[in-house]
């Protein structure tokens, strides 16, 4: 095997992981839940709904004020990642993973349902990926190497479904997938495959997950958002998790794995948790000894990924008030185009920064035990249980669906005549079951039904593979693997197509949102017109910035006439060479020993505040404040004048106390007041004539060193800038003046 | 079909029943309704279960797919593909992975129908 490792510094090498593919086997099966830690302590908080911390990972933004904490909530966090390039989904699952997810969810081309078989090789898709054996096991073998660069195992999850459902269920146990959709009722209703050969098919596929420990997912959340009214289907959704959930749990999987895809059905500006809360109610009350996937609404889903990302949040909060054991993300680009890498990451961090925030909430509130709520819920099971009675009145499964009972935009028992059906004789795969004879037998570990391995040997009984000596499932070595079978549609050359900026090593660099150099940009504008002009006038603009392929992705209008919010994407057609670009220097920095013995030596007093019209007060405090590692801890004397102090009163306060420096904050910034005021420290500090006393430290959000010194400054501060970094400038800055003195 | 929201009536029957034994009525109905569909599963079989069979038993999705059409076309598809195969093995005193080869490359096929007989044993 290839000794290849990841660096938590350096890019994946995609190529390496394509090595030795044909010797590579899963080093485990089976889902894995997250490990709870009740009262973990992290930075200076105690969580109550938190899991085991991971080894290494990217904190929300603000981490940073907190010791770079990353709590990680309790429920597996998932991320669908496909972009139609498997190779570029292994760097974005990479990223992923150290946001927080630890359910890698591949969608799969459009048309894999209808394939008749396994797709083999590494064809490009539409929408998502084509799942063959060998993009799996790559992305199995790389997620491999990222959980244990994270610190957390990592479940890999497609789908098993389409006429090829056993076919793939067996590739996905023997390749170590951890998780899987499985539901015949999406097959039929939404696929129109034969309802017979679905739910024969699923049997057969369920047995295989069951064996391979794999967590299901059902396919109910589709019916939401199929159905006109999505709110509307909620008893039938009851009904289709039933379904699926029972034939899976007699097949023989464990109710543990059994997950229920729930999506709460409304969205804003519907009051959407007063309606959807009684139904997650109700379903958890059903449902109890069965896991919930929390899916997110995706059927009122627009371009404006603000909009998607509160109702995202909105959801969660229903996932807090009842339970979720899977959170999923939908990356709040979906209504616009296929997720680009950066909005996976934002829908991975938007779960963990709501459900953290939410930590503890269920000690402090509980639902109501009466009332609106628990009448609807109570509502809502009868509904659904009327549904089944009438089901059971039409004579089953097959001729409800033959009626168009499912997706009916009413909310049962009111039918609107609209519902999707299906004829028990029709769909793709009609007449392709096959009743079993009386010598049927499959020599096989997880086969389910009739199995007659008892005319060759009685005591295979209970295991039929010893009939072969142990098939697949217990000796891999038996499986078959394939490369490649296109010549012309591989992997190998799409990578040679990119090689420049492939690879840890890559000197080429372009921006990229799906595809490794894709070019792909997006532009945020305001115009002050309607949406027709502003739409136009953007597209004008990328023509002329030379960008090529621009379309608008989002337009929000501010006002009719005033103003229009245009995104829009467009590919640049020019690459960057990394050697050529001019990196700033990193800033200087004394070690804490020097910088306590600077001061101990010789005592330093400065003076602080936040000045102009300006309350703002919290970055100053960090940049001080020993607590947060400020220059107190350095033993500098702060005198600490607090907020809107006048450009004047600082210099005075100086004077006043013979300080060695001034250090002012301003961060608001419009119309270059922040520069102004520095500009009028620096004048009022000459007229009094201490400016050559006096070192005067400028620092702010939007402030740059450049921009400070020009207005007058010494030095300015940025975002990003730390305690030590002002200590460091004092120091060497005073023993610079010292010495020119000399 | 077109109906009016008919919920008030139609509830009648369930008004009086507590949340346990809604729960149970739910779930009883469910099984009602799936216990058929499992029978099917249990006695039939389709071709993607018998790639799947053979899949399992070390053949390749290509190999497997030819096996199963010649089995579909062959009409032995109700003894299993991989009995087929294993038949054919045990015949021959080969492992399975030989048999089905020899099916596919050289379309042994009227050795393996002899070996069924023609009829169901």
């Amino acid at each position: 095997m290839s000794e290849y490792r990841l660096d938590k510094d350096t890019k994946i090498d995609v190529a390496e992981i394509l090595k030795d593919l044909e010797h590579y086997h899963p080093r485990r099966r089976g889902w894995t839940w997250r490990e709870p830690v009740p009262g973990l302590q992290m930075g200076p908080f105690t969580y109550e709904d938190a899991s085991k911390p991971l080894k290494d990972s990217v904190g929300l933004p603000p981490a940073h004020y907190f010791g770079d904490i990353d709590p990680q909530p309790i429920p597996v966090i998932t991320t669908e990642i496909a972009s139609g390039r498997f190779e570029d989904d292994i760097r974005r699952m990479r990223m992923a993973a150290h946001h927080g997810a630890d359910h890698i969810m591949v969608i799969r081309t459009a048309g894999q349902s209808h394939f008749d078989g396994l797709i083999e090789g590494t064809p490009q898709g539409i929408g998502g990926v084509p799942v063959t054996r060998k993009q799996v096991r790559a992305q199995r073998k790389a997620l491999d190497m990222i959980e244990d660069e994270v610190g957390r195992p990592i479940n890999y999850h497609s789908y098993v479904s389409g006429v090829a459902g056993p076919d793939i269920a067996v590739m996905f146990a023997e390749e170590g997938v951890n998780g899987a959709h499985q539901d015949p009722q999406y097959n039929v209703i939404y696929r129109n495959i034969n309802m017979v050969r679905s739910f024969v098919d699923a049997c057969e596929s369920k047995k295989i997950m069951a064996w391979a420990d794999m967590a299901q997912i059902d396919g109910a959340h589709n019916a939401n958002a199929t159905a006109r009214d999505a709110w509307k289907v909620m008893p039938e959704l009851m009904v289709q998790h039933g379904i699926n959930a029972l034939i899976s749990a007699k097949v023989g999987m464990k109710k543990k794995n059994i997950c229920l895809s729930t999506v709460p059905p409304t969205a804003t500006p519907g009051p959407c948790i007063h309606m959807d809360l009684p139904y997650a109610v109700a379903l958890r009350d059903l449902f109890h000894e069965y896991r919930m996937r929390a899916q997110m609404n995706t059927k009122y889903i627009e371009a404006s990924t603000r909009e998607a990302t509160v109702t995202h949040v909105l959801n969660m909060v229903i996932s807090k008030l009842t339970s979720a054991d899977i959170q999923s993300t939908i990356t709040p680009d979906e209504g616009r185009n296929v997720p680009w890498h950066i909005y996976n990451i934002e829908a991975c961090d938007t779960a963990k920064q709501a459900l953290i925030g939410m930590d503890g909430l269920m000690e402090m509130v509980e639902l109501k035990k009466d009332g609106y709520l628990r009448e609807k819920a109570r509502e809502l099971k009868e509904r659904a249980i009327l549904f089944l009675e009438n089901m059971k009145e039409l004579g089953g499964y097959f001729n409800s669906v033959e009626e168009g009972f499912f997706v009916d935009s009413g909310m049962f028992p009111e039918r609107n005549g609209d519902g999707i059906s299906r004829k028990i004789d029709g769909g793709i795969g009609v007449g392709t079951v096959i009743k079993r004879a009386k010598d049927y037998c499959a020599p096989v570990t997880a086969h389910y039904g009739y199995n007659n391995v008892a005319q060759y040997d009685p005591d295979a009984i209970g295991d039929p593979s010893r009939l072969i000596g142990g098939c697949t499932f217990e000796c891999p070595d038996k499986i078959q693997y394939i490369d490649e079978l296109d010549e012309t549609d591989n992997v190998y050359l799409r990578m040679d197509e990119v090689k420049d900026y492939a690879g840890p090593n890559a000197k080429l660099i372009k921006p990229e949102m799906e595809w490794l150099a894709d070019g792909t940009v997006m532009l945020t504008m305001f115009f002050p017109t309607d949406v027709r002009h502003a739409e136009a006038a953007a597209l004008e603009i990328g023509r002329r910035m030379n960008l090529c392929d621009c379309e608008v992705i989002n337009r929000e209008i501010m006002h009719r006439a005033e103003g229009t919010r245009i995104e829009m994407k467009g590919k640049v057609g020019f690459s960057i060479n990394m050697d050529d670009l001019q990196l700033p220097t990193v800033p200087d920095v004394l070690s804490d020993e020097e910088l306590w013995d600077a001061i101990d030596k010789k005592p330093m007093r400065i003076v602080a505040g936040t000045i102009g019209d300006d309350e703002h007060s919290v970055g100053l405090r960090e940049i001080l404040n020993i607590k947060h590692g400020g220059i107190e801890k350095y033993g500098i004397e702060c005198i600490y004048l607090g907020t809107s102090v006048p450009p004047e009163k600082l210099v005075q306060a100086a004077i006043e106390t013979n300080a060695d420096a001034m250090l002012a904050s301003c961060i608001i910034s419009h119309d270059d007041i922040h520069y102004k005021n520095i500009a009028k420290v620096d004048r009022i500090a000459r007229e009094m004539g201490v400016r050559d006393k006096l070192m005067f430290v400028a620092g702010g959000t939007q402030v740059t060193d450049e921009g400070a010194r020009e207005a007058g400054a010494d030095v300015g501060f940025g975002r990003g800038s730390h305690g030590n970094h002002v200590a460091t400038f004092l120091v060497k800055e005073r023993a610079r003046r010292e010495q020119n003195a000399r | 079909m077109k109906r009016e929201d008919d919920f008030e009536t139609r509830r009648e029957h369930l008004k009086g029943l507590s949340d346990a034994e809604l729960e149970t009525r739910f779930w009883s109905l469910i099984e009602e309704l799936i216990d058929p569909l499992l029978e099917l599963g249990y006695e039939n079989t389709t071709p993607a279960i018998e790639r799947s069979v053979l899949l399992r038993m070390g053949f390749s999705s290509l190999e497997a797919k030819a096996i199963v059409d010649g089995c579909m076309e062959h009409s032995l598809m109700e003894h299993g593909a991989g009995n087929v195969v294993y038949r054919l093995a045990k015949k021959d005193g080969t492992d399975v992975r030989a048999a089905g080869l020899k099916l596919i490359e050289t379309g042994a096929w009227s050795e393996a129908e002899a070996l069924f007989g023609g009829e169901n044993a």
